[in-house]
């Protein structure tokens, strides 16, 4: 097991790389660092001085070598917009993003999957077909849609829950604010969450339901069935562990997917996190923030990557016989 | 003395869109406690769905349509769900043919096998483990203390129906449906399997109702067979006597097409044609497009089960008034 995260490790490597690569390359295609520093009126004395300052007069993957070794260092550079460094924006907003897709993530998994399961074993139920036909309107529905129509109902016209931002949050180190201490702040989250997790929760639903439905049909559990076991532990004890191999990759990569394109969600409710900072940044072409947002993006999905294959390790116990002798 | 099961007049329909399909067309038989009544038959003849209507496991579409079954006198086909699922297990154990997948292959197998137990008897979980190396042990699996925390994939094809076995009798039922237990088994293993099953099942007074296409091990485990044909039972008797006199055409078809060591026959004898499909069987008796010793009444009366010699056969030759007697 130890030796088999040690590869995935290593095999990040490249596609860090790779991705490094491109994210750097913006600064190359994406406008002249130069004119932007600089403004339209400057001298060509002026312009040299600022490529070899920059460091632009040397070759590319020696620049390219500077650039990854800053990264390494959490250096990103300025941002053009902002005037701070982008290490520090990136780590002020980092928290409310982290925090919307663990709560989106976490409402998802904690109905999608029961929904999933109850639909899977009662798919005759009227109840059932109800819930597939609900969650076909979750799959169907855009973000930015559900949230309009979520702040319409729940903000304008009940006056329930607050339509934008964080509410009250409390810092818990010198950069990580969270909104799960105060009350406003979980008012806060609840919106953003609901819209951010919808589609993924009826994903979950309608993948855990096809697992069910396929699994139920095995040997092994007619099996278990032929044993006499109750309904109760074949569903939950037998049935739901077979389905979870497919079930936690998809979760695995949604969230993924939640960290890095929760923007349409951000900018509905102006939350004050990554997804809304890159669409602003690339509103400016703001270089610095959008290739470190790359890169960040990059480094999230390989984590969860990495964390999906060593969760098979712990369902599976095949997998542990046939790769760690 | 009443029989450990009676099965009468058996149906069990399958509704489709172009009709009902009947795969199962009053089939009658009981077993004695501690009887073993073989069942033999092509491939769709009913013998499984027949195990699988009487403990109450058909897979949808199929239903029993008409009938009855009872256990030690208690009709059990109209049962609740769940007074059912008591009787599976406890009082009905079950073998499937293939142990490749018949457990369950993320749980350990003791685990497997003290759940079984802890359902249907009254066991500390103590007990029940302790039963369960024993049961192991039982079963022919070396090293069963330390095998018991071991996975479905640790073990062999053979070794995986001998833990199939102990799951089917580790709660001490009265009656065992194995459905072709040694089918899906290299041939060196199936006699091992089969003198398994009649050692544990005599040692223990448990009826076995043994499904297989393969008459040697009805010859050599079977007290009574039944032989199957299109969903109905044509012959049913003490086995020597089915072997040695079979009274209805298709059985002495059936043996006609097994090869002896005393009779070195050239070809073997087939019987022309194939079963009929279940939306064209044929009216009068089933079997008369491919009997050569069919007549008028063949094609319009269907027979029941006649007295013909030592066993049952359910063919017209065997009426009174039968032409050729």
């Amino acid at each position: 097991m130890f030796a088999f995260a040690a590869s995935r490790l290593l095999q990040a490597i490249p596609v860090l790389l790779t991705v490094g690569l491109i994210s750097f390359a913006l600064f190359a295609f994406v406008g002249d660092p130069v004119t932007i520093l600089l403004g339209q009126d400057h001298t060509e004395a002026q312009r040299l001085e600022m490529v070899h300052r920059l460091g632009l007069d040397q070759p590319f993957f020696i620049q390219f070598a500077y650039y990854i070794w800053a990264a390494l260092h959490g250096e990103f550079g300025i941002s053009y917009r902002l005037a701070q460094p982008v290490s520090r924006l990136i780590a002020e907003r980092l928290p409310a993003t982290l925090e919307l897709a663990s709560a989106a993530s976490i409402l998802a998994i904690a109905i999608g999957v029961p929904m999933g399961v109850y639909t899977g074993i009662h798919r005759e139920r009227w109840s059932s077909r109800l819930f597939m036909a609900v969650s076909l309107i979750g799959v169907s529905l855009p973000a930015f849609l559900v949230g309009i129509l979520l702040i319409l109902l729940f903000a304008v016209s009940l006056e329930w829950l607050p339509s934008f931002g964080r509410g009250t949050v409390v810092p818990l180190t010198s950069w990580w604010t969270t909104g799960f201490a105060t009350w406003s702040g979980v008012r806060a989250l609840i919106l953003p969450a609901v819209t951010l997790g919808l589609f993924q929760m009826t994903l979950i639903l309608r993948l855990v339901r096809a697992e069910m439905l396929e699994v139920l049909r095995t040997d092994y559990i007619r099996f278990a069935r032929a044993r006499g076991l109750t309904d109760r532990s074949i569903h939950f004890g037998h049935a739901l562990k077979n389905t979870l191999v497919p079930v936690i990759t998809i979760i695995g990569l949604q969230f993924g997917g939640l960290v890095a394109f929760s923007l349409v969600t951000e900018t509905v409710f102006q939350w004050p996190g990554m997804g809304l900072l890159l669409v602003q940044s690339v509103a400016v072409a703001d270089i610095p923030v959008m290739s470190a947002c790359l890169l960040l993006i990059a480094l999230v999905f390989l984590t969860i990557n990495l964390i999906v294959d060593l969760l098979y390790f712990v369902v599976d116990p095949r997998l542990r016989a046939s790769r760690d002798p | 003395m009443t029989p450990l099961l009676d099965v009468r007049d058996l149906i069990v329909d399958f509704p489709t869109r172009r009709g009902v399909l009947r795969a199962i067309d009053r089939v009658s038989f009981d077993i004695a406690p501690g009887e073993v009544l073989g069942f033999v038959g092509e491939s769709g003849a009913g013998k499984s769905l027949t195990g699988a209507a009487i403990v109450g496991l058909l897979t949808w579409p199929g239903r029993i349509a008409g009938g009855s079954v009872h256990l030690t006198g208690e009709r059990i086909d109209t049962l609740r769900p769940d007074r059912m699922r008591r009787i599976r297990g406890r009082r009905i154990g079950t073998i499937f043919q293939d142990p490749l997948t018949t457990l369950n292959p993320l749980l350990r197998i003791g685990h497997q096998l003290t759940e079984t137990m802890l359902t249907h008897l009254d066991l500390t979980a103590t007990e029940a483990r302790r039963r369960a190396v024993v049961w192991l042990e039982r079963v022919g699996i070396p090293d069963a203390p330390r095998r018991i925390e071991s996975w479905p994939h640790e073990f062999s094809g053979g070794q995986r129906q001998r833990v199939v076995i102990a799951l089917a009798l580790c709660a001490e039922p009265d009656l065992v449906i194995a459905d072709e237990p040694t089918t899906a088994l290299d041939v060196s293993v199936q006699a091992q399997i089969i003198t398994l099953l009649k050692t544990l099942t005599r040692e223990n007074g448990t009826a076995v109702m043994l499904i297989t296409h393969d008459m040697g091990v009805i010859a050599e485990t079977a007290d009574r067979v039944a032989v199957m044909y299109a969903g109905r039972i044509a012959e049913i008797g003490p086995v020597a006597a089915v072997i040695r006199h079979p009274a209805h055409p298709y059985t002495d078809g059936l043996m006609g097409s097994i090869p002896t060591v005393k009779h070195k026959a050239e070809r073997l004898r087939q019987i022309d044609g194939s079963m009929p499909r279940l939306d064209a069987i044929p009216a009068g008796c089933a079997f008369h497009p491919r009997c050569a010793r069919a007549f008028d009444r063949c094609l319009i009366d269907r027979p029941g089960l006649l007295a013909a010699g030592a066993t049952q056969a359910a063919c017209w030759l065997h009426a009174p008034e039968a032409p050729h007697g």
